[in-house]
């Protein structure tokens, strides 16, 4: 019978056991040695059933397919958008996955989306070698006009979200500001007012910094009354 | 990452993006002394917001230029570091560290607060030269003030070392200060559309028109300026900015 060795959500480095026995099964972040389960990262333990894995504490972004990600135009060629996503390669959007108009043959690419422009758009493919494709054709793609871009650990970004997206809904309704939250930790905040855009982004600074404890909803909650009330 | 048209639509509704005023300083502004104690003779560590710049003070002999046969010389060289910011790359010194290090040393030596005379030890044989290095550890904005700052406060924890029959004991710090009579300090003001700010944070940088850097004496008089940025300015304007300049530079001064 296989036993555990950690807690749950105690916080574990690389190296530590976790779970002795085959009865436990490694997932992120873990693996298996013999018949143990050693952590491979900094972070807190998550107990699902079988499944033992370790939610890293902090860590740069990796693309996944069918992520909703906020980008930086970088480049404009002759047939591609190249896009700053926050990883170490930029990614690739092509003509075909750039609008759903019509682009007329030998069109400007620049007068859709220019050198500088911020994008929403979704991650439609990861290549072994880690080259990334995205697309905007989709509901809620689109360029960004106006408003500010928060850059957050990418790791914290479920908890932003929230449960489904209970969160980012709550500071939605309590600044009135628009809010696109995007897993690579880019956050575009575009509000009525400079106050409310403030407000908000402390409310997310706090989340940020405050990620690993429990109970976050209530205390920003209370953030968000006790500064509203403020203004 | 914050866009450019963003800080200034912001600045035109008279707001900053970290909801500061618009003549208000990142906090803490900090200046920790001594905090490279062994390997050099003076040294400081100044941190504004997120900024942190780290200073140090060497001393060695050297031969007086031949038309300041009785003064010592003083060299500030600064770095931007590949740790402190993503957009720097190493390699040699770009154009933004050698305006650094100038803007800096323009305001130390043309304040006459360092008595070169002073650091003079043989004329025409033999001086004190003083080598300020400036190391930016987390380049966040507003470089300039923060190294102005540091240069001046390792300047002043700085202390000659032993000398024995010619020789520069180093492991050896004597109680001798530098010959330095007062702390001049600068202060950089940025125009963002019509409007002036203090202590921009790195993407307020990027969205000025254009800067302004004053140092001051103690007394408050001006003793050198570096105007940067691509858009002019009026008279008006730079007297304008170097009120608000003297102002701050006050303010920075009783941190040392």
């Amino acid at each position: 019978m296989g036993k555990l060795l950690v807690e749950e959500k105690s916080i574990v480095v690389p190296g530590d056991f976790l779970a002795e026995g085959m009865d436990y099964l490694p997932a992120g972040g873990a693996f298996r040695e013999s018949d143990k389960v050693i952590s491979s990262q900094v972070g807190v333990v998550e107990i699902n059933g079988r499944l033992v894995k370790v939610i890293p504490l902090a860590g740069a972004y990796v693309p996944k397919k069918d992520d909703v990600v906020i980008g930086r135009v970088t480049d404009v060629s002759y047939s591609n958008w190249f896009v700053d996503v926050g990883y170490a390669l930029d990614a690739v959007m092509s003509l075909k996955d750039g609008t759903t108009e019509f682009i007329e043959r030998g069109a400007e690419l620049s007068e859709f989306y220019g050198i500088g422009d911020f994008v929403v758009a979704r991650v439609s493919n990861v290549t072994k070698s880690k080259m990334i494709d995205i697309s905007m054709k989709g509901p809620g793609l689109r360029k960004l006009i106006g408003g500010k871009i928060i850059q957050i650990c990418a790791i914290k970004v479920p908890r932003v979200i929230g449960k489904q997206g209970s969160m980012v809904g709550m500071i939605k309704d309590a600044t009135g500001c628009q809010i696109i939250v995007g897993q690579n930790g880019r956050i575009w905040v575009s509000g009525k007012n400079p106050e409310d855009e403030l407000l908000a982004t402390q409310a997310i600074a706090l989340i940020e910094e405050k990620a690993h404890i429990s109970g976050l909803t209530e205390v920003v909650k209370e953030f968000l009354e006790k500064n509203k009330g403020a203004q | 990452m914050i866009p450019k048209t963003y800080i200034q639509t912001l600045a035109k509704k008279n707001a900053r993006h970290d909801g500061r005023r618009f003549d208000e300083f990142r906090q803490p502004v900090l200046v920790e002394y001594a905090v490279s104690a062994k390997s050099a003779e003076g040294s400081a560590r100044v941190t504004m917001g997120n900024t942190i710049v780290v200073a140090g003070v060497k001393l060695e002999f050297g031969q007086p230029y031949p038309d300041t046969p009785d003064e010592g010389s003083i060299m500030i060289s600064a770095e931007m570091l590949p740790l402190s910011s993503p957009e720097y790359e190493s390699g040699p010194p770009g154009i933004e560290a050698i305006e650094l290090a100038r803007v800096v040393d323009r305001g130390i030596r043309e304040s006459k607060a360092l008595d070169f005379k002073k650091l003079c030890v043989k004329s025409g044989e033999k001086m004190w030269t003083v080598m300020i290095d400036i190391y930016p550890i987390n380049a966040s904005g507003n470089l300039f003030d923060a190294s102005a700052l540091a240069a001046i406060a390792a300047l002043k924890n700085a202390r000659f070392p032993k000398v024995e029959d010619d020789k520069v004991v180093y492991k050896e710090p004597t109680d001798e200060p530098m010959p330095l009579s007062f702390m001049p300090v600068s202060c950089t003001v940025h125009k963002i559309g019509d409007k002036f700010l203090v202590d921009p944070t790195r993407d307020e940088e990027l969205a000025a028109d254009a800067r302004l850097t004053v140092a001051f004496t103690e007394k408050g008089e001006v003793c050198a300026m570096q105007k940067g940025g691509e858009k002019p300015l009026t008279h008006t304007e730079v007297f304008a900015m170097v009120d608000l300049a003297a102002l701050k530079a006050g303010e920075l001064r009783k941190c040392l």
